[in-house]
């Protein structure tokens, strides 16, 4: 990974609010998907993809790169953005999301479009590919690493505590999973709806190293992937607390907008406060 | 009459023919891929020594895992092994994989379109005094009705060494379906396997029904071949060791000769080997059929010959399922 200079890190964060764009356009046209999970982790996958992976937008099967396993595939709208954004595949067909015959189905599908690695959507069962991939490099003494990108709702799936307690049996340090730690899922907050913490001191209870981080701080997570790289003898879990629907206020933390597609108006005014965020970026 | 081009194990028809259980072809198939594959790996759950992979456990310690109680774990570890391109065996008991694990089966093996290795043991009745919990009766049905998914139910410890093997080569998933107890050996080494071709065991000289058996019940459909014929009554038995894809062809060939058919299965009448025939000849060839299999209710604890007396499944009950059939020849 290089250094994270000022310029890269303003460059990151004008990549994320793209990527809100992006995300924006395409659930418009789709007219149905998940718009708080994929705008909250905006920043996430733009540090990922254009600072922290090993990848080649334009030969997406290079057999070096690092695995990105998208557990939680409904957020899939913020991937498809951003592999569209690092060059995968053009970024106009971003808005045949979801429709018949598109590369861009509604959940991750396997070599359906280039950079989806694997098949995914039901909840918990992300991570158990991630082990079996990481598994699979280990053994073949490869150094790429396999992120696996998860929601916190999907801690109530008892697959994905299986797979918690492999890795950890395993010592599987190729292994980082990255929990998108945003409090909501369908039917309302996960501690009203089944309760997950404490959500730290459960993986550590299974033998992983945690890092807490703001997961709208590129810095601060770019860090939390150096640890993460840097530690032998543990998978490391990267709680990153974000906040769901992140840069549209309207969406922000309400969970209705969990497992629902902004319409024309709606879309419009997203749009506009995202092109106007913070100071990061220069205005419309 | 014994089809001689299928090169039968002799001993078959005398007072003590071979037995062994269909799980020890696997066992011995898997150690034969472990040593001329590098790319074969082996994850069980909890059931190392039951499911016959503690052999290639210790001689390729590198290559096998061990899940712990966890098959949902257990199969999607391993779609994410074959996606990186390994060649992953799952072994546990066919009610918990399949029947557990059968969402991640469908996504991350299926739809996914990997080739992962699915080994269904104590199947059937034959899994006798652990009772109903543990006998697996309805997972062909789960299986074959996924797209990408290739089903093999083996008749003997020698077919089941073969269509392991064959596993590896298939594209996307694999479903073998295993027994705990031993069975008689029918076949031999020289006996051709193809997977998705039918093997035609015994043509009588004018048969006048077409038996269509898998698994345990294609000794009983040669047991009861024998009898009928004695009694001048002559009849095919063809061996469906594949259930899917299943052989069309072979099956309109035989219902176009004999005009009427029974299916033999140690698995429900719904979804099994008999619906996967009437499929085939509903839409080609309809004749009359007679389904031997399970009616439509668990099983229980007892002696493996016990259970299969009780349910239905015996020799005297194809042969009164072929005396049923016949008459119905419009």
């Amino acid at each position: 990974m290089e250094r994270l200079t000022e310029k890269k890190l303003a460059h990151l964060y004008a990549n994320a609010n793209r990527i809100r764009e992006l995300i924006i356009e395409s659930l418009l046209h789709a007219g149905s998907g998940h718009s708080a999970g994929p705008l909250g982790m905006a920043d996430i996958f733009s540090s990922l993809y254009f600072h922290i992976l090993n990848h080649n937008p334009k030969n997406a099967l290079w057999d070096e790169r690092d695995r990105v396993v998208l557990s939680n595939g409904h957020i899939c709208p913020v991937q498809y953005a951003t592999l569209a954004l690092a060059g995968y595949f053009p970024i106009k067909e971003l808005l045949t999301l979801r429709k018949i015959d598109s590369r861009l189905q509604g959940h991750p599908h396997r070599n359906s479009v280039p950079g989806i690695e694997t098949t995914s959507g039901p909840l918990g069962s992300g991570l158990s590919q991630s082990i079996g991939m990481a598994l699979a490099l280990s053994l073949d003494k490869k150094k790429n690493r396999v992120y696996c990108m998860m929601s916190d709702g999907e801690h109530q799936e008892g697959n994905t505590w299986e797979a918690v307690m492999f890795a950890g049996k395993t010592k599987l340090s190729n292994l980082t999973a990255i929990i998108d730690r945003n409090n909501i899922q369908i039917d309302g907050f996960t501690e009203d709806t089944m309760p997950l913490e404490p959500f730290r001191k459960k993986y550590e209870a299974f033998g992983w190293n945690v890092i807490d981080v703001d997961g709208h701080n590129i810095e601060e997570f770019v860090y939390s992937v150096l640890e993460a790289q840097a530690v032998y003898e543990k998978p490391t879990a990267i709680l990153a607390h974000t906040i769901p629907g992140k840069g549209v206020t309207f969406m922000e933390r309400n969970y209705l907008w969990h497992g629902k597609a902004p319409n024309k108006e709606e879309a419009e005014r997203a749009i506009k406060e995202i092109r106007s965020l913070g100071n990061k970026i220069s205005h419309e | 009459m014994i089809n001689e081009t299928q090169k039968l194990d002799i001993k078959l028809f005398s007072q003590n023919p071979d037995m062994a259980p269909t799980r020890d072809g696997f066992g011995d198939a898997l150690v034969e891929l472990g040593k001329e594959n590098v790319r074969v790996v082996a994850l069980t759950a909890d059931l190392k020594e039951s499911t016959r992979v503690e052999a290639f456990s210790k001689q390729f310690p590198e290559r096998f895992f061990e899940v712990g109680v966890a098959e949902q774990n257990l199969v999607t570890i391993a779609a994410g092994l074959a996606v990186m391109g390994k060649i992953p065996f799952i072994t546990s008991y066919a009610t918990f994989s399949p029947g557990r694990n059968w969402e991640q089966i469908r996504t991350t093996v299926c739809y996914n379109n990997v080739n992962v290795n699915i080994a269904g043991h104590h199947a059937g009745l034959m899994t006798g005094p652990d009772g109903a919990t543990h006998q697996a009766l309805e997972d062909i049905a789960l299986m074959r009705t996924l797209p990408n998914m290739t089903v093999f139910v083996p008749c003997d410890k020698e077919e089941a060494r073969k269509a392991t093997k064959a596993m590896t080569h298939i594209v996307g998933g694999g479903y073998i379906r295993l027994s705990r107890d031993a069975s008689p050996v029918i076949t031999t080494d020289e006996t051709p396997f193809v997977p998705g071709k039918a093997n035609v065991l015994w043509e009588s000289k004018r048969p006048k029904v077409t038996i269509f058996a898998c698994g345990t019940m294609v000794s009983r459909a040669l047991f009861a071949a024998e009898e009928l014929e004695k009694e001048g009554f002559g009849s095919v038995v063809i061996n469906i060791h594949t259930i899917k894809p299943i052989d069309s062809k072979t099956i309109i060939t035989y219902a176009k000769k004999t005009k009427c058919v029974v299916t033999a299965e140690e698995h429900q009448i719904a979804g099994g080997l008999g619906s996967a025939v009437a499929e085939v000849l509903a839409q080609n060839f309809p004749v009359p059929q007679e389904f031997v299999g399970i009616k439509d209710v668990f099983g229980e604890s007892g002696k493996p010959n016990e259970l299969f007396e009780k349910h239905g499944l015996g020799v005297k009950d194809i042969k009164e399922a072929v005396k049923e059939v016949v008459v119905r020849i419009k």
